[in-house]
């Protein structure tokens, strides 16, 4: 729809899965699990009204199936964005807070120790935002600077950074593991 | 160790706009209608392109005033232009903050021999291209996304089309030649022969490239992302027509489905009128905007 799109694609590819584009409800029939790029949150959200995705979006989530949010992505699935009154699908029972390490010149590229993988993770932040809190069952995957930038609740995966912008393809590989132990026999990933 | 300005993280942020509209605004209030309508980014300036050329005289970087005021009215980032070359008001909008800088051919240029050394800069740049040649210098000095050269303030998309099929042709080009015949070609460009051995790598630009100036309306920016831009700045094109928020509204949703013909109808159906065009073959060649640069 809108955002780092093509890098995602390229992962789930390299990663041997399949990759659909989705714009419209119509979209996201037949699909296995969804990954919500990395982009702006407020067109993001402004064209998920128009073309009436948001219903179709939480019956997907209510249907158990995976949804991997980036930066933006985690936004959208955040059950409260700090200082808004409404949340966008408010699926993931976490708290968010955009751009929380402030503007572009703050930007940057850091060494992550992710739960579960093995090695650091060279990650990329954009004006990104982090996690607040969390909710029960939330497991948090990753702080930095003692601010959670990776968390896992049941199907729901969402990190503050941009796995999609660097050749490291382990989290996009951890996000189709769930689908594969979610359900056998699905082999295709989404994309928003 | 957080390490910040990397070409990464610089480049990263225009991936991030990628399939979005950037809009011209000149207030506050403008920007909140920018954002409402679902912009990926404002950029901050004084006037907008058609006003500049109507008003005449030197086009400088915006009264720092309106850009901090844009700043704090919208949660999406903020653009704003620098002369070409003008070291000082590119260093000035880092120190305030801004998220990316266009060193831009709208304003008069404070240097008609060299652009700015953006590597040096945390802040990343956007700079205009009209050919690959020119892509490749500015991406050279360390501009992290590009934007193919229109007519700024015309409302009149030929210019803009010309430039990027002219990018367009030409990586296509490089593709194709050999190894052998690549620095023959970097010297008919103008380009590094390291660059266009990147290009003809990855099959494309090394950084996002989007399509501007003159584009007015729906069908416009649905057209440039059919050529192959990754996304649209609109000028005059929003603020300048009868009705901003709508045009606003049915751009970004153009861009988005761009090839979604019975959508675009729609969203152009009883827009009101679009900003008015000017000929670009009635703008004398010192007038013309895109000329500035090399």
């Amino acid at each position: 729809m809108q955002g780092a799109v093509r890098e995602h694609v390229q992962s789930i590819e390299t990663c041997g899965a399949e990759a659909v584009l989705v714009k419209w409800p119509r979209d996201l029939e037949g699909l296995d699990a969804l990954i919500l790029p990395g982009g702006e949150s407020t067109t993001m959200r402004r064209l998920i009204d128009r073309y009436s995705l948001m219903e179709p979006l939480h019956e997907f989530a209510a249907s158990g199936k995976p949804m991997f949010g980036t930066c933006a992505g985690l936004i959208l699935l955040a059950g409260k964005v700090v200082g808004y009154d409404e949340s966008h699908l408010g699926v993931m029972d976490v708290i968010v807070e955009r751009n929380s390490f402030g503007r572009q010149a703050d930007s940057f590229e850091a060494p992550l120790s992710i739960k579960g993988l093995d090695g650091p993770f060279e990650a990329v932040f954009i004006r990104a935002p982090h996690i607040v809190s969390t909710g029960p069952g939330v497991e948090i995957l990753c702080e930095h600077e003692g601010k959670i930038v990776m968390a896992r609740s049941g199907p729901f995966l969402g990190c503050s950074f941009h796995p999609e912008l660097t050749s490291d393809h382990r989290i996009t590989e951890y996000f189709i593991a769930m689908l594969n132990s979610n359900a056998e026999n699905q082999t295709s990933a989404a994309m928003f | 160790m957080n390490q910040r300005g990397t070409n990464r993280v610089k480049r990263g942020m225009a991936e991030m706009q990628k399939g979005g509209v950037i809009m011209d605004v000149v207030n506050a209030e403008q920007a909140r209608i920018a954002e409402a309508a679902g912009a990926t980014a404002v950029m901050a300036l004084e006037r907008v392109p058609s006003d500049i050329r109507r008003d005449g005289g030197v086009a400088r970087m915006a009264d720092p005033l309106i850009t901090e005021e844009v700043m704090n009215a919208v949660s999406i980032p903020v653009m704003a232009k620098a002369r070409i070359g003008h070291i000082v008001e590119a260093r000035v909008l880092e120190a305030m903050g801004v998220d990316y800088i266009d060193e831009s051919e709208v304003l008069t240029p404070a240097d008609e021999e060299f652009h700015l050394l953006k590597d040096t800069y945390t802040v990343p740049f956007v700079c205009g291209c009209r050919n690959l040649g020119e892509a490749a210098r500015r991406i050279g000095e360390g501009a992290s996304m590009l934007r193919t050269k229109g007519e700024p303030g015309t409302g009149n998309i030929v210019e803009a089309v010309r430039h990027l099929r002219q990018v367009n042709a030409e990586v296509r080009k490089v593709v194709t030649l050999s190894d052998d015949e690549l620095m023959t070609e970097a010297r008919n460009l103008g380009a590094s022969y390291e660059f266009l051995k990147e290009v003809k790598r990855l099959g494309r630009l090394p950084v996002v490239n989007f399509a501007a100036g003159g584009i007015a309306t729906p069908a416009d920016a649905a057209l440039m992302m059919e050529l192959g831009a990754d996304g649209v700045f609109v000028g005059s094109g929003i603020f300048k027509s009868e009705n901003p928020e709508r045009f606003a509204r049915a751009i970004v949703e153009a861009t988005t489905h761009y090839q979604d013909y019975k959508l675009i109808a729609e969203l152009s159906k009883d827009l009101g009128t679009a900003m008015k065009g000017l000929e670009i073959s009635t703008i004398a060649s010192g007038d013309r905007m895109q000329e500035r640069g090399w």
